[in-house]
Formats: C-alpha cells, structure tokens, sequence
C-alpha cells in the first residue's frame, strides 16, 4: 500500500513540477471547445441544445490526450521491472496510475467545465448535470484509459492506436453522460443516466485494473 | 466424461493433430456452406412468401441476420480463445483468436452494409443513431481496434496477448448490442428468433432464415479452420512433419 502512495505521491509531484502536463490537455479543452460555435453556428439557442455534447466530447478528447504518457516513462526507465520485482501487485500500480491520471485530466476538466457552459450558452438548469456528469464520468474515462495506456505503452507511436483502442469503450460513457446534460437542460429528470454512470464506474473501478495489470506485463517481455 | 474433455484438450493443443484432424472436414464444410446458401438463398429469395408490410425488401433478412450473428458469436469466441490463451499459454488457440478477428470483422461490416441497404426502403434512411446500430459500429471498431493492436506489436506473444486482453474488455460491449433493442425503445426491430419463445414467423419464412444461420456458422468455421491450417504451417514450418508433409505433396 506505501508503494501505491509513493507512485501517486510522485507523480503528482512531477505533475506539479511540469505543469505542461495537466495544463495542455486543459488548454486543448478549451480550444476544441471554442471551435464549434465558430464552425457551426453561433446562435445561443443553437449552442445551448448542444453545449452539453460538445463539451463531453471536448472532455473525452483532452483525456485521450494525456494518456499517452501514462505508462511510457516507467515502461522506458525500469520503474515497471522494479515494482514488478517488489513484490507489490501490478492491480495497485494501475488503480494508482489511473487515479494520478483522473487528478491531473479529469479533475481540472471538471472545475473547468463550468467556465466553458458559460461560452456555450449551456441552459442554468443544466450546470449541476454537467458537474456531476464530469465528476462520475471522467474516473471512468480514465480507468478504461489506463487499460488501454497500458496495453500499448512499448508500441511506438502508440498514441494513435490507443485512441483507436480505447475511444469505441469511450462511446457508452460519452452516450449517458451527454444525455444527462441535455434532459437537464430541457428540465427533466437525470438520475437515471448519473445512475448508469455510477455503475459503470464501479464496474470499472473492480475490473479495469486487472486487465491493465495484464497488459502492463507485456511490456517486459520484449 | 472429464478425462475425456481433458484429453481432448490436450489434444487440441497440438497442431499437427488439428491439422491431420480438420483435412477430412475441409470438403464437408465447404460443401454445406454452398449447398446451405443456395437452398437457403433460394428459398429465401424465391419462395418465402413476401413480407404484409416490408414487401420483398424484408428478404434481405437472410444475409442481415446471420452476419449479425456471427459478428457477434465470433467476438465472444476470440475472447473466449483468447482467454485460452492468456490462462494456459495454448498456441492453437491464440492462432484462433488471431485469425478470427478479420473473418469476424469482416461479418461485422457485411451486417452494417446490409442493415443500411434495408433501411433505405423501411426506415427511408441509410443511417440512423439507434442504439443498436450504434452499438454494431463500436462492435467494427473494437475488431478494427484488436485487429491494429495485433499488427502493432514486435513480439508475437505479445501481440496475441494484447489482442486477447483487448478482446476481453470489449466483450462488455456484446450484451449491451443484444439488449439494445429491448433497452431502449428505437427503431431497430426487436429480435425474430428467441430461443425461449415460438418465433413470431411464419415458418415459409423461418425456415430459410434457419437454414441461413446454421449455413454461416458453417462457412465460418470453414474459414477460421484453413486460417488457422496456415497459421499452422507458417509457425511449424521447420518441423518434419510439415516438411514431409509438404515434400510428399510435390
């Protein structure tokens, strides 16, 4: 359990250090976001039916973005054959890379997400949902993320094909959450769909990890 | 009875046996997956009565329904081949899983391009965001994903394991297609054949539809088995079974 709060404690530290890190995707966010009422229409009424997926979209876009990294550095360095060697389970080592992963991508992305319904015109009825949303769905992003950072972390240029691995597992997440923001909007209920995230959440939270420890072991049998 | 499946497992563990096994079947198979499609085809097509709404554009139904079954049959048995793999290191089934993902992408396409032909007439549409469709696309990029994440990998172990753990994950993704139709209430159909219930067809119908799936399963296993035959021989290639194999031949 020490090792798990040394890694996360480190590598918080070296996000804090580096602050491109977390600051990037955050910026790419914001950008991504800013793009659609300049491409589409930037009518209120328009963007306000569709500030909710826009904005998860721009969210599940900016995650993809920092996962690359998640394991790259400890594959490359040894950290990976040494905690291996420690005796520790990899199922700890993967929960805390996702959990450093979700403080430094999908936290900021949450706080933020307020900032951008403002630009996007999102309905007031809508903010809670969007938070919400964001709070229960962006563990999950980063779970399943961690699965697929793991699966391809010694592949060079990995990053394109993580996306492709990981964005069709990405849809289920991205399909409730929306659909949450957008009944709230139009002033319906939405704990069904925040239900459905919360599940999907901690069927991530069992599992994910144990897949991710499997796919972290291919990386030392190069 | 278990002495019996363990033996057989440890058989099917050995490629040379598999190989001498399947040569006997290879003409057989191919024989019904022709002989299925043109009777089911035929009967389908020409004497099925047409349907009291849909017309004849419903006959489509006998290439739609079975490749979306084997798109989804086929997804669970590469994870099931996969976990094979994973847990007791077998080689054969890591050969199945790899050469299962193009056959089953490919079925998983064919179901798309079909339902999209169907649409047109039914729906009026090729496309639409119904859950179940939705779901069969996040089905082709799972393939097209398992399928990249193989290719990717310099080692070959670690490519199938990759596959295999991929495949796994994306298993979540097969009842949620199943259900989808009965989950949300959209415009795809709910399901014709039920194995719990009497089909809702008539059996003019049923019968060639019938007669279609068991036919796929059929050319599906033709296929993955002459697959599997080269990845055989391309892995045993120095062994002397292959090479005597291969020098009687010519």
């Amino acid at each position: 359990m020490s090792l798990i709060g040394a890694t996360v404690k480190r590598d918080l530290l070296l996000a804090a250090r580096n602050p491109g890190e977390w600051a990037n995707p955050l910026m790419f966010f914001l950008m991504v976001a800013a793009l659609f009422p300049l491409a589409v229409d930037p009518d209120p009424s328009f963007l306000a039916k569709i500030a909710g997926g826009v904005i998860w979209v721009a969210a599940l876009l900016a995650t993809l973005l920092s996962l690359d990294a998640l394991f790259r550095a400890d594959v490359e360095d040894g950290s990976l054959e040494q905690w291996l060697a420690s005796g520790e389970s990899l199922y700890g080592m993967a929960l805390g890379k996702a959990l450093v992963h979700w403080c430094i991508s999908g936290l900021p992305l949450t706080l933020m997400s307020p900032v951008l319904g403002l630009m996007l015109a999102l309905p007031n009825d809508a903010y809670g949902a969007l938070i919400l949303s964001l709070a229960v769905g962006t563990p999950i992003l980063s779970l399943l993320g961690a699965v697929g950072a793991a699966l391809t972390a010694s592949v060079r240029s990995g990053g394109l094909l993580l996306t492709l691995l990981i964005l069709p597992l990405y849809i289920p997440v991205l399909i409730f959450a929306a659909s949450a923001v957008y009944h709230a909007g139009i002033g319906m209920p939405y704990n069904g769909q925040i239900a459905m995230l919360g599940a999907m959440f901690a069927l991530a939270l069992a599992f994910t990890p144990f897949a991710a420890a499997a796919a972290l072991k291919l990386n030392l049998s190069r | 009875m278990w002495q019996w499946l363990t033996q057989l497992y440890h058989r099917m563990g050995s490629p040379k046996w598999f190989y001498e096994l399947t040569t006997p079947w290879i003409p057989w198979l191919a024989a019904i997956s022709i002989i299925g499609t043109v009777v089911g085809l035929v009967l389908g097509l020409a004497y099925a009565p047409a349907d009291y709404l849909q017309g004849n554009s419903f006959r489509i139904i006998y290439i739609h329904v079975p490749a979306a079954i084997l798109a989804q049959s086929a997804f669970m048995m590469m994870a099931v081949a996969g976990a094979v793999y994973l847990i007791w290191r077998m080689k054969m089934a890591a050969w199945v899983a790899k050469v299962i993902a193009p056959i089953g992408a490919s079925f998983c396409l064919i179901a798309l391009l079909t339902g999209a032909i169907w649409g047109k007439p039914t729906w009026g549409t090729w496309w639409v965001w119904d859950a179940r469709l939705t779901s069969m696309l996040m089905l082709l990029f799972l393939y097209f994903g398992v399928i990249a994440l193989q290719r990717a990998m310099e080692s070959e172990d670690a490519s199938y394991k990759a596959g295999a753990i991929l495949s796994l994950v994306g298993l979540v993704n097969i009842p949620i297609i199943k259900y989808s139709v009965e989950w949300w209430n959209t415009l795809h159909q709910p399901a014709t054949l039920k194995l719990t219930e009497k089909p809702s067809m008539d059996p003019d119908m049923l019968v060639p539809l019938l007669i279609m799936i068991v036919t796929s399963y059929v050319f599906f296993a033709l296929l993955v088995i002459l697959n599997t035959r080269n990845e055989i021989l391309l892995h045993e290639r120095k062994r002397s079974w292959v090479k005597q194999l291969l020098s009687g031949q010519e």
